[in-house]
């Protein structure tokens, strides 16, 4: 028990601390081409972490009760020592969490990163998405002011528009017959333990289920089918130390960013924290114009762009239930999008631009243009996928490297 | 079956083990426990249902409209939501008529209201301009604003007074009656009222005159 090397394998005896640590960072061989979207993937665990950090501090000091939950936030950013500071850092870091979550989206969609063997490593993150939609919608509610208050009543009324059994649900989520106190209790519950609970745990799965089929690149081709004598990719290197390093690289401009937001916009003009949550919950009067955080407005401007109530709430949630089925709808076997046809550029460059109007549309107060637009970019989402099933079904792609190229 | 050590017997089975009872015990043991558990969702489902206070908390509500001048509305909370109490002038129940075409549910036969409301002014008889209102639309739950004026530039000219609602946009006429093309599906809800006095009005109960 002298020396460490004899600790270690005391350890390594009782618990494989070494084996699992070569086979998910020492010798977990990535490609070697990874460029600038892969820094999203351990940003997305960086923020996790602060935002796990952030969050149990807060509750601290924080009230989950009707009455007081408004000062108690207010009191954590005025006399709570530092309280603003990891008031901001938590709210930031939701914006920013789905900042790095959507490029990682991206980068998967881009090179293929779904596809066949990867059907499960896509599915269990896009359930992170949808929990992680969950995690930021119940934790809006807490600081109980007018956005929280009525966001959360509009978001609860979506399942009232299920035939039958709606009012009865609505009624059962909010546990009262308006968003009240007991409301806000349960989405604090929910929020601090149970959805971060599933987040972990699906967050582990995700990373499993990575490591088994291994990283994709930019390429979209299997590093596995090249190797050198010992059996290693020829184009792999080991996570670490070369992806640690070039993600700490990230982490540092991350961090650049992210504090740049927190100390000097925190609020970022209203797109992170809305105007209007500075005023406490009022259950008898609607803010003038009531929109979500800016995450969500893609999917509330399909949700606007339905002229009716229950076709509104089931295109909404088909606009997310698609993307699941991603892996099934594109059929073609080349992965990335630098060896697929124009034709698929064109749909996917489209489609990220329908994304992006939506979001600019599901911010703005209703207006007949915008309305017309909204409905455009609705069309043009829901027929990327229409369209990526007919041109992949027998896409001319072009010829793909025997190695990965940077 | 975790028996691969045994030496196995006759049929394949491992010596000295009924591997009939076995599977009897291990089903019954397993549908037993699946029932226990089930049953146990009930009291957590339920606890999340509203409590007992949050449901006795639904007392009515009084409300003195002597000092409520025609085109004024007052809101009150009753059940926690709002309730709008409107005066209405003689022009805005006359554009009740006009715009009966461009509504999806002129006769309210869709909607929610109390018998005695079910008529064009969604009121009671004896002051048919008095409105009494559940100020939440009855799409996702915002609640309108009050707009009585006649073609404002941002409703449109064919505008002719009553609630807009600024979450999803949807139109509602001076009746709380929804106009066709928004997304809210009925017209907004009446409450159950009925006036004391001439100047009383009590919401939540209809006074035995339902």
């Amino acid at each position: 028990m002298s020396k460490p090397s004899n600790l270690l394998s005391w350890i390594d005896e009782r618990i494989p601390l070494t084996n699992t640590w070569n086979k998910h960072v020492g010798q977990y061989y990535a490609p070697k081409n990874f460029n600038f979207w892969y820094y999203f993937g351990s940003l997305a665990l960086l923020v996790l972490v602060l935002q796990i950090v952030t969050g149990i501090f807060l509750t601290m000091n924080y009230k989950a009760d009707g009455d007081l939950a408004f000062k108690s936030v207010e009191y954590i950013m005025r006399d709570v020592n530092w309280g603003w500071l990891i008031r901001y850092m938590h709210s930031t870091g939701a914006s920013m969490f789905f900042v790095v979550v959507y490029l990682h989206m991206m980068r998967a969609i881009m090179y293929g990163s779904y596809k066949k063997p990867r059907e499960l490593l896509w599915i269990f993150g896009m359930l992170i998405y949808l929990v992680l939609m969950a995690e930021a919608f119940m934790g809006y509610l807490l600081p109980w002011g007018q956005m929280s208050f009525w966001g959360a009543q509009v978001i609860i009324s979506l399942f009232g528009a299920i035939p039958f059994v709606g009012d009865a649900i609505t009624l059962w989520l909010r546990g009262d017959y308006v968003v009240a106190d007991s409301t806000l209790n349960r989405f604090f519950a929910l929020h601090v333990i149970a959805m971060p609970l599933v987040l972990i745990g699906l967050v582990f799965v995700h990373i499993i289920a990575l490591h088994e089929v291994g990283s994709n690149n930019p390429d979209g081709i299997d590093i596995k089918e090249k190797k050198d004598a010992n059996g290693k990719p020829l184009d792999g290197i080991p996570f670490h130390p070369y992806y640690t390093v070039k993600d700490l690289v990230g982490v540092t401009v991350f961090f650049i960013v992210f504090f740049a937001i927190v100390f000097f916009a925190p609020e970022m003009g209203g797109y992170f924290l809305e105007h209007a949550n500075y005023i406490p919950a009022d259950p008898l009067k609607t803010p003038e114009h009531i929109a979500p955080v800016w995450y969500f407005t893609p999917f509330y401007a399909i949700l606007r762009a339905v002229p009716s109530q229950f076709g509104g709430v089931i295109a909404m949630f088909a606009a997310i239930a698609v993307l699941f089925f991603l892996p099934w709808i594109d059929r073609g076997p080349v992965r990335s999008v630098r060896y697929r046809s124009n034709a698929y550029k064109l749909i996917l460059t489209l489609f990220v631009i329908a994304f992006i109007v939506l979001g600019y549309y599901g911010m703005q107060p209703v207006t007949p243009a915008g309305t017309v637009i909204s409905r455009l970019c609705a069309l043009m989402y829901f027929g990327f996928f229409v369209a990526l099933w007919f041109i992949s079904g027998d896409e001319k792609t072009k010829p793909l490297p025997e190695r990965v190229n940077y | 079956m975790a028996t691969d050590h045994v030496a196995p017997g006759k049929d394949g089975n491992p010596e000295g083990v009924d591997k009939k009872r076995r599977r009897l015990l291990t089903n019954t043991a397993g549908v037993v426990g699946a029932a226990g558990a089930l049953s146990m969702v009930v009291p957590f489902v339920s606890s999340m249902a509203p409590s007992a206070r949050a449901k006795a908390a639904g007392a009515p509500v009084e409300i003195d409209i002597s000092k409520l001048e025609p085109g004024e509305r007052v809101i009150v909370e009753w059940r926690g939501k709002p309730v709008w109490v409107l005066r209405r002038t003689e022009d805005l129940l006359g554009s009740l008529d006009i715009v009966k075409d461009e509504l999806r549910d002129p006769d309210s036969d869709d909607s929610d209201q109390p018998a005695y409301a079910k008529n064009e002014y969604r009121s009671r008889d004896s002051q048919p301009e008095v409105l009494v209102m559940v100020g939440i639309c009855t799409h996702l739950g915002c609640s309108p604003t009050f707009r009585p004026e006649v073609a404002p530039a941002d409703l449109g000219d064919d505008w002719q007074g009553g609630f807009f609602c600024p979450c999803h946009g949807s139109r509602f006429d001076i009746a709380g009656r929804v106009y066709k093309g928004v997304p809210a599906p009925t017209n907004l809800e009446v409450p159950p009222y009925y006036y004391m006095t001439e100047n009383r009005i009590l919401v939540g109960e209809d006074g035995g005159q339902a």
